[in-house]
């Protein structure tokens, strides 16, 4: 498979600060990747790299398989970026928004409507869009971003604003898109509903790459324990007997008990052997939370 | 659909939409009405002169207005966007910078030139038709100040351009805008006649005439004033016209140039600004 995406000790540089610190990644085509990190972290400014907007101050960027700040322009008629903040001109409608941005891609005008009723834009799409509500705007922005059948897509914080519904039909249509070849490399705070949406994942923390792989790569890196949840009517009589495990007693009575995710069927046939005592048992495994966590905050290290 | 084309047919229709195709070309046909109608009120005499005349009254016009106009319809071409934060979401497409901004460049020219020509033509035929009548040179010089405005709007639309890709805000991009309409309209001349007065008129006379290419309003003036003798004789400028030996297509090359420049100056500001 050819890489979609490849990006080689990238460094960018402003004035006051150090926004990607030598960054490598190399994604292939097809995938759906899950771009995370805090605020300030380099994801804008890497979309930014990726879309040749800006140059690197060191390192290469490759972008299915051109370099975007060589390349001529017609180029990003296979990308479809959605900022963070979609913003447009309020005095055109939504339908004029869009019809806009067609002419500017060389896409098919006719495949606007389209656009807007899959996004649940087709009755508002003669209403200005100072009128529109803020997932409104992104709805708006989101068919501006499919617009012309990217190959690539750039989203950042596609789904602020949008409404449980209208985030699966988002999804759905990302499907549609991973299922077509397209490759999409997508930002996000919400992170738990990126968990089976994603291939993969990068995290960036400080313009370094903190972590990249797939979830269950990521997991297993991280080493998180696993926590199982032990419902009991008699949590002073079952703690002595886990003894050696860590245990902590939660406000509802349960008792949670945390071990590395390789001891975790010996530690519920422990929990099993207690008999009738223990009413349930839950197992959670570490989430994309926890592995952002992880990854994600705390301190940098040099070298890591 | 080329690129710079579909910029300039937003730009075009933008200014449609707000109605500043409308306000700008009643401004002016109002002021260009007015002018031609009531210009010799004071003297007691209501009534239309002959187009050579409001040639010279819509000239000293233009030099006011049409900078102003042009100034404000473009002084937040790209500061604007930028503050607004559509430019990156422009720039993600397939535009280079280059396109953008003369995309921008000829939507605005075109926004003025409709405004110039409504407002000014409606005025010009009144006079040459209904009112006093004209020669067929009063016609030329007629079509020779339409044009020459519209070039002096593009002027200082590109001026506003290079003020938009300089500055960060674009309450700095108004500011600016209005000190160079000052500059250009007011202080420049100002000076050169500080400098007549204090030198009794002894300066250079190999230096005055290009101290004039200096400024387009003065070009401007120079070029219609002085390109037509029915109008010079009307214009008070009969005595310099013999010391300024310019021929017409010069001036109006030096007015091109005036706009060439600071376009080029605004691309290489905003090919080089980081987002």
């Amino acid at each position: 498979m050819t890489a979609a995406l490849q990006v080689e000790t990238l460094v960018k540089q402003y004035p006051r600060h150090r926004a990607l610190d030598g960054v490598t990644l190399d994604l292939p085509a097809g995938m759906c990747v899950a771009l995370l990190g805090h605020n300030g972290a380099g994801k804008t400014t890497l979309m930014k790299l990726l879309l040749g907007l800006i140059r690197p101050t060191a390192g290469r960027v490759r972008v299915l398989g051109e370099d975007p700040a060589q390349v001529p322009p017609a180029f990003r008629r296979q990308l479809g970026f959605l900022p963070e903040n979609v913003v447009f001109h309020d005095e055109l409608t939504g339908r004029d928004t869009l019809l806009f941005y067609a002419r500017l891609k060389g896409a098919d005008p006719r495949r606007c409507i389209d656009l807007l009723e899959r996004v649940g834009l087709a009755q508002a799409a003669a209403e200005r869009v100072k009128t529109y509500s803020k997932g409104m705007r992104q709805r708006l922005g989101l068919a501006q971003a499919l617009l012309g059948q990217p190959r690539l897509l750039l989203l950042d914080e596609p789904t602020t604003g949008l409404d449980p519904l209208l985030r699966q039909e988002f999804y759905r249509i990302l499907q549609e898109l991973r299922a077509a070849g397209a490759t999409v490399l997508l930002s996000s705070h919400v992170l738990t509903e990126l968990e089976a949406r994603t291939d993969q994942a990068v995290i960036l923390r400080s313009g370094r790459l903190a972590a990249w792989g797939t979830l269950d790569a990521l997991r297993q890196r991280a080493d998180l324990p696993v926590c199982l949840r032990v419902v009991t009517a008699d949590p002073d009589g079952v703690e002595p007997r886990l003894d050696g495990l860590s245990t902590t007693r939660a406000i509802d009575g349960t008792l949670e008990v945390r071990c590395p995710v390789t001891d975790k069927m010996a530690v519920l046939r422990r929990i099993v052997q207690l008999g009738p005592a223990v009413t349930d048992v839950e197992i959670r495994l570490p989430d994309l939370n926890d592995v952002y966590r992880h990854f994600g905050h705390g301190p940098v290290f040099d070298g890591d | 659909m080329h690129p710079v084309r579909v910029i300039a047919g937003k730009e075009i229709r933008d200014a449609l939409r707000n109605r500043w195709v409308v306000s700008a070309t009643l401004l002016l046909a109002g002021l260009a009405f007015a002018l031609a109608f009531l210009g010799s009120a004071p003297t007691g005499n209501v009534g239309a002169k002959p187009l050579a005349v409001t040639v010279v009254s819509l000239a000293s016009l233009t030099i006011f207005l049409l900078p102003l106009i042009a100034l404000m319809l473009s002084y937040d071409t790209l500061v604007g966007e930028t503050e607004r934060g559509t430019l990156l979401l422009l720039l993600a497409h397939p535009v280079t910078r280059g396109q953008v901004l003369l995309g921008k460049f000829v939507g605005h020219v075109a926004v003025l030139s409709l405004a110039t020509l409504l407002g000014y033509g409606a005025a010009g035929l009144a006079v040459g038709l209904v009112g006093a009548g004209a020669d067929p040179q009063s016609w030329q010089a007629f079509g020779a100040l339409l044009g020459s405005s519209v070039l002096l709007g593009a002027v200082f639309i590109a001026l506003a351009c290079l003020v938009s890709a300089l500055v960060r805000e674009r309450g700095a991009a108004a500011g600016s805008a209005i000190g160079l309409w000052l500059l250009f309209v007011v202080l420049y001349d100002l000076g050169l006649l500080g400098v007549l007065v204090a030198t009794r008129g002894q300066i250079h006379e190999q230096v005055f005439p290009w101290l004039l290419l200096a400024s387009p309003t003065d070009i401007f003036r120079l070029f219609n004033l002085t390109a037509f003798d029915n109008v010079r004789s009307f214009s008070g400028l009969a005595g310099l016209s013999g010391q300024v030996d310019f021929s017409p297509a010069f001036l109006l090359g030096t007015l091109l140039a005036w706009m060439a420049l600071p376009l080029a100056g605004a691309l290489l500001v905003f090919r080089r600004r980081e987002l």
